[in-house]
């Protein structure tokens, strides 16, 4: 009898181990982390791990890839023409140099000398022509990148000269020649990428890890790692235990939280995730088609107040679809535009007619332990002004066909950032007939100011105009902004050398063990 | 009411403590389960916050009586869904035997044949994620095939026996002889698997809401509550403690009834 009860006990204790070792067992299975543990004395072992959130399985064609998270590894991999900075400059890269033509309407770019691919081809002038032409490429109907409908012609000079011909001056024009530069004619670049940046890609194991090795032959300042590997940790729970084992060296995008608990083995790089973070309300769908619900909304959160709960104070606070980063672009005023105010959120919306509160969707991807948070504290905020909200999770596949593609939601809480450091990647978005505009906001002052904006020539009018965009999406309530994340890297004792920069990209290539 | 034996006695004792708590966490807990700021973030256990808060300074006490209401009720319902609709299943095939019996028993070894949470993963897939009704009901499909199992084979035993014999003579329609002569005496049988079943549902439940498919925030159920505390082990280990243990204890009190009802079954035999 005795034993029985011994043996129930027993049962009861391993099934609740079962339960709590189900999520985390899949991270134990990768002692081989210890030897990079010791891998500053260790001149053979020079490569990290490197945790990141979710799998790159949009496509890994940085034409055709989506995904911020894609973009950010594979930033290692491609380059442009010119390469964005981590001041937010841009700097030749592909390109050896350029000049642009009086008229304001030809650049012609001079090829760098020995680029090569990762296959070994040198980077000629057809190259960038195929690759600039792809892009721009209007037969599916809008090109893939947007800002290239003004190409009127891609022609190769000799074979290092480039001319590109647009339609119209524009002042932006330049940096969305950070587009990836792909080998003309190759058709695998969605299973075995190739492209000319620091690093090439060696290998892909869908929803486990991605591999990257140093390209010896990278014409530019050589990254110091032999290789890295990204493991994909789609469960966030098990990150701080995967850091701790051995399993991961180094790792972007933890919380506050994660941060606290990793002791002395590492140290935090703390840096800001340049993402709009905003609970994003989906302007066609009702109630939020009224712009006084919109607004009710935003003076029922309290934006600090979120950051200090969820977020242990690390963040900014913003008030548009800008961040601080940009700097000139960044109107710091807008961000207490709406201060917490329950009496005028329920006024408000009593007169859209709804004066005992609604019920609310918020979909949020189950991936980002932030977003999920900030929605946790959301939910709290807005049963004051009494509207119930109700947190969906879904996966981040889901989340990018359903929501994004699909615009079928009603709000969402996620970062949205910029594919090219201009204004413009943020503020674009928003026009009404923009591919990309998930939220179906549409205002007709918002699109006759970008139609503004990109007639604007000198560099003062221009960034005058896009505040004015900014303040159009705060003064109608776009969306209800929240902040600017703090990003919290956390990397091994060690390692050196983790560069911010004011896009959203992992450089890796400055990583390296100290001496 | 027969004697109960020691596994009864302290089954129910620890069921009943733990039901009791259930019942008045759904009308009052210390604070209100969602309320952040309710304590200071991530401290331990004192006299204000019982069990101590998480991170967002929420009261686990609070939340803990309030997800373990959550986790109850849905593995009541699943056992629910499971126990009658396998009873039914059951009972068709295991007294009429035959076609509907191979073709009804095959389909159920083949869902036997999956991983029990997989199978449930499926049906939510499909249902649609991110509801507690789909999980009910995905989790009851899940659950059928052992009902079924047991009761058809506690049917068939009772099938041939004098008594059921005697009612066929007398005239009584199969239904009736199902109903009022073979179900009261399978209950000898069924108790004990049900009290299994609530076990498992338990634990289904919480594995669920632990992958992030159950329950979702700010919503609690224990299930949510251990995968939350598991990313804050080391800063706030009452916090997994706390939850696991009520766990445990739910199963060890619901198991122990069972135990003692099968006990109880054999001495009467």
């Amino acid at each position: 009898m005795k034993k029985k009860l011994m043996a129930f006990l027993l049962l009861a204790s391993l099934l609740c181990a079962a339960l709590t070792g189900c999520g985390g067992s899949s991270t134990e299975k990768t002692p081989e982390g210890g030897q990079t543990q010791t891998g500053s004395t260790d001149a053979v072992a020079n490569d990290i791990t490197v945790g990141i959130a979710q799998d790159l399985d949009d496509s890994l064609d940085p034409h055709l890839a989506v995904a911020a998270g894609t973009k950010e590894v594979m930033f290692n991999v491609f380059e442009g023409l010119m390469k964005p900075t981590s001041t937010g400059d841009l700097t030749p890269a592909v390109a050896e140099s350029y000049t642009v033509s009086e008229d304001r309407l030809t650049y012609t770019f001079t090829l760098r000398e020995g680029v090569k691919f990762h296959n070994g081809d040198e980077v000629t002038a057809e190259d960038v022509v195929y690759s600039i032409s792809r892009c721009a490429d209007t037969t599916d109907g809008t090109p893939l990148v947007e800002a290239f409908s003004v190409i009127q012609s891609v022609e190769a000079v000799d074979a290092r000269t480039v001319a590109i011909t647009i339609s119209e001056p524009s002042n932006e024009f330049i940096s969305y020649m950070t587009t990836a530069i792909l080998p003309a004619g190759y058709d695998q670049q969605d299973t075995a990428p190739v492209g000319t940046g620091p690093f090439k890609f060696v290998s892909r194991a869908a929803q486990d890890n991605i591999v990257l090795e140093k390209f010896d032959e990278y014409w530019g300042t050589p990254a110091y790692l032999d290789k890295v590997t990204f493991k994909i940790m789609e469960n966030a729970d098990s990150l701080v235990m995967s850091l701790q084992s051995g399993a991961i060296d180094l790792c972007s995008h933890l919380t506050s939280t994660q941060v606290a608990q990793l002791g002395g083995d590492f140290y935090v790089a703390e840096g800001t995730m340049n993402l709009v973070q905003a609970l994003y309300l989906n302007n066609a769908e009702k109630p939020f088609d009224d712009v006084r619900v919109r607004q009710a909304l935003c003076y029922a959160v309290d934006k600090q107040g979120i950051i200090d709960l969820a977020f242990d104070g690390y963040g900014s606070p913003i008030g548009s679809s800008m961040y601080p980063a940009f700097g000139k672009y960044f109107d710091e005023s807008l961000t207490n535009y709406y201060t917490k105010d329950v009496e005028k959120a329920k006024s408000l919306l009593t007169d859209a007619g709804y004066p005992n509160g609604f019920e609310m969707t918020i979909t949020v991807p189950s991936n980002y332990q932030p977003h999920i948070d900030t929605a946790q504290v959301l939910v709290e905020q807005l049963k004051e002004i009494g509207v119930t909200a109700k947190i969906e999770l879904v996966e981040w596949g889901t989340w990018v066909s359903d929501v994004y593609a699909g615009r079928q939601f009603q709000s969402t809480v996620v970062g949205v950032d910029a594919s090219n450091m201009t204004a413009r990647a943020l503020l674009e978005r928003f026009t009404s007939d923009y591919a990309k505009n998930f939220i179906n906001y549409n205002s007709a002052d918002y699109d006759a100011l970008f139609q503004q904006a990109l007639t604007t020539y000198d560099d003062a009018g221009q960034t005058a105009i896009y505040k004015a965009m900014e303040k159009n999406l705060t003064e109608n309530a776009a969306n209800v902004y929240i902040q600017d994340l703090a990003d919290l890297v956390a990397v091994r004792q060690g390692l050196e050398g983790v560069t911010f920069y004011p896009i959203y990209v992992l450089d890796l290539s400055t990583v390296r063990y100290a001496e | 009411m027969k004697r109960l034996n020691g596994y009864l006695k302290a089954g129910l004792l620890l069921t009943g403590f733990l039901t009791l708590l259930i019942v008045v966490g759904y009308f009052w807990t210390p604070y209100d389960p969602s309320a952040m700021m309710a304590g200071p973030k991530l401290s331990g256990p004192t006299l204000h916050n019982l069990m101590g808060t998480d991170n967002f300074g929420r009261d686990i006490f609070s939340r803990v009586l309030k997800g373990a209401g959550t986790t109850f009720a849905i593995a009541a319902a699943v056992v629910a869904i499971g126990a009658v609709c396998g009873t039914v299943i059951g009972a068709l095939t295991g007294y009429f035997g035959g076609v509907v019996d191979e073709v009804l028993m095959r389909f159920n070894d083949a869902l036997t044949a999956f991983p029990s949470i997989l199978l449930a993963l499926v049906i939510i897939s499909v249902l649609g994620p991110g509801n507690k009704y789909n999980v009910v009901l995905a989790l009851g499909i899940v659950f059928i095939p052992s009902f079924a199992r047991v009761t058809r084979t506690a049917f068939a035993a009772l099938r041939d026996v004098n008594y059921v014999k005697s009612a066929r003579l007398m005239g009584a329609g199969s239904g009736r002889i199902l109903v009022v002569h073979i179900l009261p005496n399978t209950i000898q049988v069924l108790l004990p698997a049900i009290t299994i079943g609530f076990n498992n549902a338990v634990l289904a439940e919480a594995s669920m809401s632990y992958l992030g498919i159950g329950v979702t925030p700010p919503d609690a159920s224990l299930g949510y509550m251990l995968s939350e505390a598991q990313s804050m082990f080391t800063a706030a280990p009452w916090y997994a403690v706390c939850t696991g243990a009520t766990i445990i204890l739910l199963v060890f009190g619901v198991g122990l009834i069972g135990e003692g009802l099968q006990r109880r079954g054999r001495e009467v035999d």
